[in-house]
């Protein structure tokens, strides 16, 4: 019985994102947006320490090395505030592309889903704490691919 | 604990897009501290964490990329992706989310690059 109805809840409030984007200004919208879509943020894995226990909670398993994973970062960066990263996955049909950064105090730092005619490519600015691997996973037809770059940290970013 | 609450031209952000061949450069920044609840202002008091958790930019109206994070991504956000089959005109629209439940809403069109 319980199961239906959280089923239903979640029903009733596609429908209703779906209705307010038709019916309700931008402000109203942006308020639906928040209530629905922060319930989607993978809230037990940005908060894992650990790299392994963070790849678990995004369920990657069965990940294979690639070299089709282009990572384009600094070999050592002058401020881990900002590093500045770009990522291009060759691999056919990429879904999403997540960074993570091995040793900072939370190692994901982002996942990224293309649709709709996105390529996979990303460049974001990320932080990092000390000299870490930054790790890049890329999930492809329901399987995992990786790559890794080493970037030797000059200031610590994590403050 | 200290708080980083953000003033409403504080929430606005610079979004483009510019076309070259079939494939449209989009590029945003979106000002935010992005604190991580780890630091401490100058009194020695721990920020509260406040940062961006998600951002999705639609094309016509359909998602088209959707970036979650964590305290990992720099002080003011950036982001760059490209994006096939868009056409001058065509509007792209960026919401995003803070953990403290703050919004921001950015718009652009597609203009040759």
């Amino acid at each position: 019985m319980q199961k239906t109805n959280i089923k239903r809840r979640r029903f009733m409030a596609v429908i209703a994102t779906g209705f307010a984007a038709y019916v309700l200004p931008l402000q109203a919208v942006a308020a639906v947006f928040k209530d629905v879509f922060s319930k989607k943020w993978n809230k037990a894995a940005f908060e894992e320490t650990s790299i392994v226990n963070a790849g678990k909670s995004l369920q990657v398993d069965n990940e294979v090395n690639s070299q089709d994973i282009e990572i384009i970062a600094p070999d050592k960066a002058e401020n881990g505030a900002v590093v500045q990263v770009e990522i291009t996955s060759n691999i056919a049909n990429t879904e999403s592309i997540l960074i993570l950064v091995e040793k900072n105090p939370t190692a994901l730092i982002a996942t990224f889903n293309f649709a709709q005619g996105a390529l996979p490519v990303v460049i974001t600015r990320i932080k990092m704490a000390e000299d870490s691997n930054i790790k890049v996973i890329v999930k492809a037809n329901n399987q995992y691919f990786y790559n890794s770059k080493k970037v030797i940290v000059l200031e610590n970013g994590c403050g | 604990m200290a708080k980083t609450n953000l003033s409403e031209s504080q929430r606005n952000m610079r979004m483009s897009a510019k076309l070259t061949g079939d494939v449209t450069e989009v590029k945003m920044i979106v000002n935010h501290p992005m604190e991580t609840g780890r630091r401490k202002d100058d009194f020695g008091v721990l920020i509260a964490a406040h940062f961006i958790q998600l951002l999705i930019v639609t094309h016509n109206d359909k998602p088209v990329f959707e970036a979650q994070m964590g305290t990992g991504i720099a002080k003011n956000p950036y982001f760059t992706f490209r994006l096939k089959g868009a056409k001058i005109g065509d509007k792209l629209e960026t919401n995003w989310v803070d953990n403290l439940g703050e919004t921001g809403v950015g718009e652009t069109t597609v203009v040759t690059a």
